[in-house]
């Protein structure tokens, strides 16, 4: 297959980018997104070009380290899957493929289409957390939880953190990963003790690192891998609700 | 957002349900009743300050909003397939609520404005009912105000259910039922809206 990239390029945090444009031929249907810029890296390397910079780690689509704006989407195409989850057979022989990185003033560039993605790591560190107790653990029945809250803490739990949400969102709000965090915690017994001050606490710290408000437009639902839902949201607003009238 | 929002629904409801009177088709009779009470009434002038404090608001924390999340992205998009993840009503409701307020201008001084002028200058009421018989004799003016029941309908649509998703009212038992009923009162209230400059317009009600 042959494909027409527009690629973005930037060589470090500062400086201007610009979208290049790039022909890649010989490509095999069956390669991920991935692979196929590796093999493009490749001929860029031979020619004694600056490679494409980009994240990726598990290549497996549990990581949450790829990114990439794909023909206008977060992580190309296709629903609940990441950018290594995307094969060169949903493209048709001959298309141009827009490559930018994942959008926002919260997620400064680095370089190319690598983006620091490090304002959700503060978010968490402000209060993605459970206090347990040392010692010995205890039985795992001391601590009744419903099969309903259990499915609905796990589904949220399924975030990884990708930030394809807040790439996709037209005002870069990262309330569906913050709404997640605070989900998977606020629905189980062990999120107890700190569930108050954690929605405060982690809501604060993501209106601190810039990203914009939700207007429920539902852009972040539609394209995030893990099919976290929008009632997330919801719960996170009640959660601050509460947390705020009650919180001294 | 979606507080300010709810309360300007609950206008809607009492604007339309009153303005419906003329469909009695008694030449206005019952409209003129109910429009004089809303127009002498002390409670509802005191309902009239809150209804514009609860626009204004509205106005500007939309603004707030619109201007935090433009700001949150330094940098557009080169290439952006926004259809295909939302629905284009949902990211334009500030450009609807937008021509909604220029219609809203309009409107003011087409009947709230001359009205209450007139009653403070010589302390009579203006007939209402033969003030939009005849701004509804001009095409363009009907024309006007069905493109703006058009905005209000995209509004709406997007608008009453995010409302309560906003305010964390949000159960799988019930989301159903905000749904149709956000769908339901997005078409209602603007189609009644609509039907009274094309009722006077074709001489319906008379």
């Amino acid at each position: 297959m042959k494909f027409n990239l527009k690629v973005w390029r930037q060589k470090n945090a500062k400086a201007q980018g610009k979208l290049v444009d790039y022909t890649i031929d010989n490509i095999n249907a069956d390669m991920s997104f991935l692979e196929m810029v590796d093999v493009l890296n490749d001929n860029l390397t031979r020619k004694g070009e600056d490679p494409i910079a980009f994240d990726h780690d598990c290549r497996e689509g549990i990581c949450g380290m790829c990114s990439m704006y794909i023909s206008g989407r977060a992580h190309g195409p296709h629903h609940a899957a990441t950018t290594c989850q995307l094969y060169m057979r949903s493209f048709k022989d001959g298309d141009t493929i827009y490559v930018e990185p994942f959008r926002a003033g919260a997620f400064p560039i680095v370089k190319d289409l690598v983006t620091d993605r490090s304002a959700f790591d503060r978010i968490i560190a402000k209060g993605g957390f459970v206090s347990v107790n040392t010692g010995q653990a205890q039985d795992a029945n001391n601590l009744p939880v419903d099969k309903a809250d259990a499915e609905k803490a796990m589904d949220a739990a399924a975030c990884i953190g990708c930030g394809a949400c807040v790439a996709a969102c037209p005002n870069s709000a990262a309330m569906l990963f913050v709404s997640a965090k605070i989900s998977q915690l606020a629905l189980l017994p062990q999120g107890g003790p700190e569930r108050n001050n954690r929605a405060i606490n982690m809501v604060n710290q993501m209106d601190e690192e810039g990203f914009g408000n939700c207007t429920n437009i539902g852009a972040c639902e539609a394209e995030c891998p893990k099919e976290i839902k929008l009632t997330n949201i919801a719960r996170m607003n009640r959660e601050y609700l509460v947390a705020s009238l009650v919180n001294e | 957002m979606g507080l300010t929002g709810l309360f300007l629904i609950f206008f809607l409801v009492v604007h339309a349900s009153i303005n419906g009177c003329i469909w009695f088709n008694d030449g206005g009779k019952t409209f003129l009743y109910y429009a004089h009470f809303m127009g002498t009434n002390f409670l509802v002038h005191i309902a009239e300050v809150g209804l514009f404090a609860g626009l204004i608001l509205h106005i500007v924390d939309g603004l707030l909003l619109w201007k935090q999340n433009r700001d949150a992205r330094p940098e557009k998009y080169a290439y952006s397939n926004a259809n295909a993840n939302s629905k284009w009503y949902s990211r334009s409701m500030g450009i609807l609520g937008t021509l909604i307020l220029f219609f809203l201008i309009v409107h003011l001084r087409n009947f709230w404005g001359p009205n209450r002028l007139n009653q403070i200058s010589t302390g009579e009421e203006l007939n209402l009912f033969q003030l939009m018989q005849e701004d509804f004799s001009n095409v363009w003016m009907v024309l006007f105000y069905v493109a703006a029941c058009f905005s209000l309908f995209w509004h709406l649509l997007h608008g009453f259910k995010s409302a309560f998703q906003s305010l964390g009212l949000n159960n799988v038992k019930y989301n159903k039922a905000i749904e149709i009923a956000g769908t339901a009162f997005a078409i209602i209230v603007p189609l009644v809206f609509a039907l009274m400059p094309i009722s006077f317009y074709f001489g319906w009600v008379k």
